[in-house]
């Protein structure tokens, strides 16, 4: 057998049902500040990205605030996502049975999951979110940074900024489709959002969705 | 000479035009007037200029702006660049002439060009922040203004600059006050030599040949029009004596246009992101209309017990 996939704080409850720890207090506090950050991101740069959603500025106290407060939150979500990557990197590692997964993505869409290979903490949709979005948020940070001319207007041309703001605003637009996805795949699988809030799932939801990792908790024991 | 345009009448008199001209407003669809006002435009004759600095001092003085006193690097640029308060600028260009074997000193008054097709205007994202009026003056509007530098990288020239005190942008205005009241621009009224006119951009440009013929007879053989078609044309024109060497005066563009890059990032990139996230959302809400939730069974809920349990699921 592999090593357990499992990460720190998660355990299961015997019991009827079953309950499973899935993210302790202090990962669902990261990954709550990371998603007001990047919704708090994504309507500021629209109220910028187009003239029919401009009146989300006022959201944010009107245009110079919006400006203003934007690229802050930016650096916010920067931080924030650091640390959820650092909390959560090594379990997202790809694996062989990803790509299987991936290849049979008919019946993910199905939710036809046994005929999927038994699942870890994180499926093979998950890993490519969470990989998205972290190559996602180094490029808006890095051309968020060209084109914040407050403080780093002198230290690039503006051919290098026209090619920025083109880049940032195409990133910003792929990661609010993985966004999406994330947040539906969330609403879909029913009894997921309770991880984000109470950090719990129920024994049942692990067994559909990540029997490998429910196996590994019973395993190893984590009581 | 040029009959400069007369003295004001000391009465108040009405505005020429005013938000019922604008053809242009940044992040707006508007309908424009039916009846276009005659085109106005600046001509300058570098050809003419003897670099006073009259200009950019009427500059200052009309719309009330005072800049930081400065630092000497040896050359007459003062500033050494536009700023929120140096809407106009002259740059001095010592150029050694190789055919004629004469040192030329060119002085090209820097500013906005008041471009026909308003690279600034496009990229901007604040309703009404820029506007652009029949006459072809485009103009800020500074209550609308976020700060966000975005006409900055439409530019195709280098003009608009931010204010460190306000964080708005500014530029020349082509004294949009005074030609509303059938006034010259500041500046136009401040130059000695008439090396700066002002009128209907027609009369300039008759003008502007009538000075290209006599600067050809001394010489000047590619003596021209600066009036570049790739902005639509300008409403602030220069006469140049080497008019197919633009570069020359202090890098002014060769044959300027809104950057292709600009173009994409304020055109398809506009609607092909707000398909993007249009169609993610729709794909999302038809998959649960179809598909339905994907919800834990109560064998599941059993199989997790038995396999707490120990027993074999
Ligand atoms: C990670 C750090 C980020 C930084 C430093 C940053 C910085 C900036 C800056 C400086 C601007 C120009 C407007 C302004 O000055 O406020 C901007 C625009 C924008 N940002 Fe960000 N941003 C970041 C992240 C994001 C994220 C995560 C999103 C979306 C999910 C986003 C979406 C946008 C959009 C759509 C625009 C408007 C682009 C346009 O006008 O076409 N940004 N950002
Ligand atoms: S800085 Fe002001 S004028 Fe320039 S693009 Fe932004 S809102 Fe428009
Ligand atoms: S020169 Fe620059 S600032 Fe002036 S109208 Fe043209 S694009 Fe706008």
């Amino acid at each position: 057998m592999s090593k357990p996939e499992i990460e720190a704080g998660d355990s299961v409850h015997p019991g009827n049902p079953v309950i499973v720890d899935r993210y302790t207090v202090a990962a669902r506090i990261n990954h709550w500040v990371t998603a007001i950050s990047l919704v708090l991101l994504a309507l500021s740069g629209l109220a910028l990205f187009s003239p029919a959603l401009y009146f989300l500025t006022g959201l944010f106290g009107g245009g110079q605030l919006t400006r203003i407060i934007h690229p802050w939150i930016g650096v916010v979500l920067f931080l924030s996502f650091m640390g959820l990557f650092f909390r959560f990197f090594r379990l997202n590692l790809w694996e062989r049975t990803d790509s299987v997964w991936m290849a049979r993505l008919r019946a993910v869409l199905a939710g036809d999951e046994n005929k999927l290979p038994e699942v870890g903490k994180y499926n093979a949709g998950q890993k490519m979110v969470f990989w998205s979005m972290s190559l996602l948020i180094l490029v808006l940070i890095t051309s968020g940074i060209v084109i914040w001319d407050q403080y780093f207007g002198p230290y690039f041309t503006i051919e290098q900024k026209r090619i920025a703001v083109l880049i940032h605003s195409v990133t910003a637009i792929v990661a609010i489709c993985v966004w999406i996805v994330h947040v539906y795949a969330a609403i879909w699988v029913r009894g997921t959002i309770g991880a984000m809030t109470r950090g719990q799932v129920t024994g049942g939801w692990a067994w559909r969705h990540h029997r490998k990792w429910l196996r590994d908790l019973v395993t190893t024991g984590k009581h | 000479m040029f009959t400069p345009v007369p003295n004001p009448t000391t009465k108040p008199v009405p505005a020429k035009f005013g938000e019922q001209d604008l053809i242009r407003r940044s992040a707006s669809s508007i309908t424009p007037p039916a009846k276009r006002q005659t085109e106005v435009a600046k001509l300058i004759d570098v050809s003419k200029c003897i670099g006073c600095k009259a200009c950019q001092v009427a500059c200052l003085e009309w719309n009330n702006l005072t800049e930081d006193v400065g630092v000497n690097t040896g050359v007459y640029d003062n500033p050494h660049d536009l700023t929120e308060n140096t809407w106009t600028l002259m740059r001095y260009t010592e150029y050694e002439n190789a055919e004629s074997g004469n040192l030329e000193w060119l002085i090209r008054k820097d500013g906005c060009m008041h471009c026909e097709d308003p690279g600034c205007l496009k990229a901007c994202p604040a309703p009404g922040a820029i506007v652009q009026y029949s006459n072809g003056i485009v103009d800020f509007v500074h209550d609308k203004c976020i700060g966000c530098g975005y006409c900055i990288k439409g530019c195709p020239f280098n003009i608009p600059r931010i204010s460190k005190a306000d964080s708005k942008a500014y530029k020349c205005t082509l004294c949009v006050d005074r030609v509303a009241v059938g006034q010259g621009p500041a500046c136009q009224k401040a130059c000695p030599t008439q090396a700066i006119v002002f009128g209907t951009k027609d009369e300039m440009k008759q003008w502007a040949d009538h000075r290209i013929k006599d600067l050809k007879s001394r010489g000047f053989k590619n003596a021209g029009l600066y009036d570049p078609p790739g902005v639509g044309g300008t409403h602030v024109m220069y006469v140049l004596q080497h008019a197919d060497k633009p570069q020359i005066y202090a890098s002014l563009p060769n044959n300027p246009s809104i950057s292709p890059i600009v173009e994409l990032w304020k055109g398809a990139t506009k609607y092909a992101g707000l398909a993007a996230i249009g169609a993610f959302a729709a794909i999302g809400f038809l998959h649960q209309i179809v598909v339905g939730p994907n919800r834990v069974s109560r064998e599941d809920e059993e199989n997790a017990e038995r396999l707490t349990e120990g027993k074999s699921p």
